[in-house]
């Protein structure tokens, strides 16, 4: 091991784990509005918007985030959807993990013991304030953990967003390895970096869980 | 209570009520006037549809025949559809506690929260005076220390105390209780029946589903025993629970008198 090399290449390795962290960072936070957005489809009385938001969902779920990727970075612009590597890397990321945290948002939400909806409205509340006051806020407790798991899964996925010649951590290492062939040493620095994240998110996950959960841990 | 306390206006009225369950037919065609300050204990084995009964009083079941009137309003209404319906029903419901089985309270909120969300969102109340009347409800139900506790810390009694606080909040004309102490440790019982013994020394009016035939049999004006979806005999609980006239009821009694909890 060449471990000047390493300690030479880490500042710009950790530079572009940054960009790893922000695009990660946006593609959760867009993906949290995709999601609520096919729950909120999904409840619809009008069978055909149900069936489109359950089409989506099958889509996204039944091909790889890698395909999505590149079908929305080459096939896009000949559709007159042309978008820098950047903001693809966001907005196939939030698509794409939007359609699975829908699910994890039904699931908590279906969780919630029905004889709270049913105490709410016994008590006069509409069935927006019910869900409002009362099933979202237990949800909401419910689904901190796998909405956790799917933000790890979104920053180790940003690691395919090299294709696309975004300068995250895994396109930074490889551009490293190109100029020093050091494959080792610099795959395993990067490597080393998505841990430190992974498990960064993982204890803040944690830490939101317990706080959001103090009403029965106390 | 006041002098002018009129006991012989209706309070609730279900009239010719039928729920079906799919192929299912739960309720048969009940009748049954309560008066206003009087109670009444709906008694009957599992199934017999006394549950779906008092839940379709505040249309938690919506029934599919007959009628069903609060205080001389009509509860269900076939001709309101959609939001229409939900803003009536919202409305009425208002008018009528409820306490169930399984407590339901809210786990995320205080004990001293789970009392004044309603009258806090639905009637606007000012935060002070809501917490004013929750802490005396509190206090009514013995439980004006443990306000600040979040529910997961009381036992199945306070619970159920702390439950009965929170349907009495909204200053309702009626309550309803569903198997309020089926859930309830034998020793946990004793106190939800001394505070609803409580409640009508102070003349609420009370639609009680119970298993407990010794509470219904002291505390009722009227009782009515229900199996198979229909009443089979209903009167005074003197005469239902010692002198019953219908082999069935006789059956059930025998088989639920000797277990007191």
């Amino acid at each position: 091991m060449d471990f000047n090399l390493m300690v030479e290449v880490t500042p710009l390795l950790i530079k572009a784990a940054w960009v790893t962290i922000d695009i990660s960072a946006r593609g959760l936070l867009f993906g949290f509005f995709v999601a609520c957005g096919l729950v909120f489809l999904q409840s619809f009385r009008f069978a055909p918007i149900r069936w489109f938001a359950r089409g989506y969902i099958s889509v996204v779920r039944g091909t790889p985030y890698f395909v999505q990727l590149l079908l929305v970075f080459y096939g896009g612009p000949s559709i007159g959807l042309k978008l820098d590597p950047f903001t693809c890397g966001v907005v196939v990321g939030a698509f794409n993990i939007g359609a699975y945290m829908s699910e994890a948002i039904r699931g908590s939400i279906e969780s919630v013991d029905k004889g709270q909806a049913e105490a709410a409205r016994s008590l006069g509340f509409g069935k927006v304030h019910t869900m409002v006051s009362v099933v979202l806020p237990q949800a909401a407790a419910l689904m901190i953990r796998s909405v956790g798991v799917l933000a790890i899964v979104l920053v180790k996925n940003s690691s395919l967003v090299s294709i696309i010649s975004v300068v995250e951590l895994t396109y930074q290492a490889q551009r490293l390895i190109g100029s020093t062939y050091k494959p080792l040493e610099i795959f395993t620095l990067s490597a080393l970096m998505y841990i430190v994240i992974v498990y960064a998110v993982m204890g803040i996950i944690e830490l939101a869980y317990r706080r959001a959960t103090r009403y029965t841990t106390q | 209570m006041s002098t002018e306390h009129q006991t012989e206006t209706p309070m609730v009225e279900i009239r010719n009520v039928h729920k079906r369950f799919g192929d299912l037919e739960v309720l048969k065609g009940i009748n049954l006037t309560v008066n206003r300050g009087k109670i009444i204990s709906i008694i009957g084995p599992s199934g017999s549809g006394k549950s779906t009964l008092l839940r379709s009083v505040n249309q938690l079941e919506v029934i599919d025949q007959g009628e069903i009137l609060l205080d001389g309003i009509q509860v269900n209404r076939p001709d309101k559809k959609g939001l229409a319906f939900e803003r009536h029903i919202n409305h009425i419901r208002q008018n009528m506690g409820m306490v169930f089985q399984h407590f339901n309270l809210f786990p995320h909120l205080s004990t001293i929260d789970n009392v004044t969300l309603a009258p806090r969102k639905l009637k606007g109340m000012d935060k002070n005076v809501a917490r004013e009347l929750g802490m005396e409800l509190l206090d009514r139900v013995g439980l004006a220390e443990k306000a600040e506790v979040f529910p997961n810390w009381l036992s199945g009694g306070q619970k159920q105390r702390v439950a009965i606080a929170r349907a009495l909040a909204m200053q309702p004309k009626v309550m309803l209780f569903d198997e309020a102490t089926s859930a309830l440790d034998p020793e946990l019982v004793e106190e939800v029946n001394r505070v609803m013994r409580g409640l009508a020394e102070e003349h609420m009016t009370m639609l009680i589903v119970t298993h407990e035939m010794g509470f219904a049999r002291d505390v009722s004006d009227w009782a009515m025993f229900m199996d198979g979806g229909v009443v089979v005999e209903e009167g005074t609980p003197d005469k239902l629970f010692s002198d019953p006239d219908q082999e069935r009821t006789r059956n059930f009694l025998s088989k639920h008198l000797g277990d007191h909890h």
